[in-house]
């Protein structure tokens, strides 16, 4: 298990526990987080999973890289920022424990 | 040119050689008995190749998981214009009109960009009030205890003063919008289409995209504004649009942000009505509605498929397919795939994880208008809710003869007096 804070745009904390080897993304989806759509149930085809990550944890997660599928989705997400990530593509480990995203105004 | 093959509206669908069957036939949807022909293909050839249709032969992907995968190859499966572009029909070689949604990138991403923010969260916040004001004057004033057309008085209303709106289009013009729309996905050899050959199609076009051209000069000289034409007239990627690829963009724009929500402002209605348990669950806990309007646009599928062209050899669903092969991805089969959806025959408005369906597409080319959409019919279900309990379908529904857009042209109801 890893802790991870989500933060709603309007600024209410969830901090939840979530199984290794999952996605952040579905850390959300499975504790009901609100302000994360996930149309495309993580296959990286929408871009409705969008985070912010937090500054601290950013050496941790990685950004996309350039050219890949996500950063292509992401390039679509209108409130996209230099630390935004798709979450369904960021899987959880042990080095994530603790880990801060913030989420969107909406997903889009 | 031979005429479509004539296998609508026959009982025995089994009964027909797999190798002959053709979803493409417009009046397969016309007549609204699509669904046997791909619960067939799904079960006996989910990657289903038509030799000889009126289009040409094409690939036929039926199953949610492979449609996901060709949507999200674009490396591979293009969109092109010179290629035929996004349907099972090409568009004439000499009329063919280029917008984003028939190109790949970098230049579909270039022009995607200039027109996604009018339809990105916050301006969706913005625009809230503005329709929820309309939904409630359209919704007032309709007539109680007397049969009346609900896609005249309510969804082509409704979606063409938001269209309106988007182009900061003269109000009082506004049904021109809808004609354009309507002549934009028009099969041309349908009796009731409002044009009848490519050629008259292309000249009303190039109308239309006069009087838009005329706005979209004014407001090239005019600062930059919030509408869809100011933008296109400002934005690096779209201000020095040739004429045609002008007249593709603003059918694109028109008709993607009219017909298909237009066609849920209809069929979410029809569903309702033909799933009386769920009108009742709604009537009992109108919280359902966000999750419902997912489950309306899932089960209308507004649009019936996109079609890609493989720009290499590839495989999808064990079938290879060759490089220039037509590969179609027929939505509302995807959107029917119990491997993917339980039940999903069934309309459920409270159905998990609803927002779970190909209605948009996926990938670089999903659809940039989805939330405004979903703010629209939300809007739309809610106030309805508040006025009428019930709105009574009292007679058939006279649907479009297409195979890309699934049009309803007239619904019959009555609100009881």
């Amino acid at each position: 298990m890893a802790k991870i804070t989500y933060i709603e745009h309007g600024g209410r904390e969830h901090q939840v526990e979530v199984p290794l080897g999952l996605s952040v993304m579905r850390g959300a989806v499975d504790n009901n987080i609100p302000g994360i759509d996930a149309d495309c149930g993580g296959e990286c085809a929408c871009a409705t999973c969008h985070v912010y990550v937090d500054a601290a944890w950013l050496s941790v997660t990685g950004l996309p890289e350039p050219g890949s599928q996500e950063a292509s989705m992401l390039s679509f997400a209108a409130l996209a920022e230099p630390n935004s990530r798709l979450s369904c593509q960021i899987k959880v480990t042990e080095a994530l424990d603790g880990l801060v995203v913030r989420l969107p105004e909406g997903q889009h | 040119m031979s005429p479509p093959l004539d296998n609508a509206g026959h009982g025995d669908i089994d009964g027909i050689p797999l190798d002959a069957i053709d979803v493409s036939d417009p009046k397969i949807y016309q007549d609204d008995v699509w669904y046997p022909y791909f619960a067939r293909l799904r079960r006996e050839a989910p990657v289903h190749y038509c030799r000889q249709s009126l289009y040409g032969p094409y690939w036929s992907v039926t199953k949610y998981k492979d449609i996901m995968q060709v949507e999200v190859n674009h490396q591979v499966y293009s969109s092109a214009s010179e290629l035929g572009g996004i349907a099972v029909e090409d568009q004439p070689k000499d009329m063919d009109r280029p917008s984003f949604i028939r190109m790949d990138p970098p230049r579909h991403d270039e022009q995607r960009m200039v027109v996604s923010p009018v339809v990105a969260p916050g301006n969706l916040a913005n625009m809230e009030g503005v329709i929820r004001e309309r939904t409630a004057k359209v919704l007032d004033g309709l007539p109680r205890g007397e049969t009346f057309d609900w896609v005249d008085r309510v969804s082509i209303e409704l979606t063409t003063m938001m269209l309106a709106t988007l182009f900061d289009y003269p109000w009082e013009d506004r049904r021109q919008l809808t004609y354009w729309s309507d002549v934009a996905i028009a099969n041309v050899r349908a009796p009731d289409a409002p044009v009848h050959s490519e050629e008259e199609k292309f000249a009303e076009l190039t109308k239309m995209a006069e009087a838009l051209g005329k706005l979209f000069n004014e407001r090239a000289q005019q600062p930059p504004k919030f509408d869809l034409l100011s933008m296109l007239a400002h934005g690096e990627a779209t201000r020095n649009m040739p004429f045609r690829e002008f007249m593709g963009t603003l059918s694109l724009l028109i008709v993607g942000g009219n017909d298909t929500t237009r066609n849920s402002m209809t069929g979410g209605l029809m569903a309702l009505n033909e799933h009386p348990g769920e009108y009742r669950k709604l009537r009992d806990d109108p919280s359902l509605i966000a999750g419902m309007v997912s489950e309306i646009i899932r089960y209308v599928t507004p649009v019936i498929h996109m079609r890609r062209t493989a720009k290499e050899a590839s495989e999808i669903g064990g079938k290879e397919i060759k490089k220039g092969d037509k590969v179609v991805m027929w939505y509302v089969s995807g959107n029917r795939d119990p491997e993917a959806i339980e039940e999903p025959d069934r309309f459920i408005i409270d159905r998990p994880r609803p927002r779970q369906h190909l209605s948009f597409g996926f990938g670089i080319h999903r659809c940039v208008g989805n939330r405004l959409a979903e703010l629209q019919l939300r809007i739309l279900w809610e106030e309805i809710m508040q006025r009428y309990p019930v709105v009574e379908v009292v007679g058939p529904a006279k649907r479009v003869y297409s195979n890309f857009i699934h049009g309803i042209r007239s619904l019959p109801v009555r609100i009881p007096a």
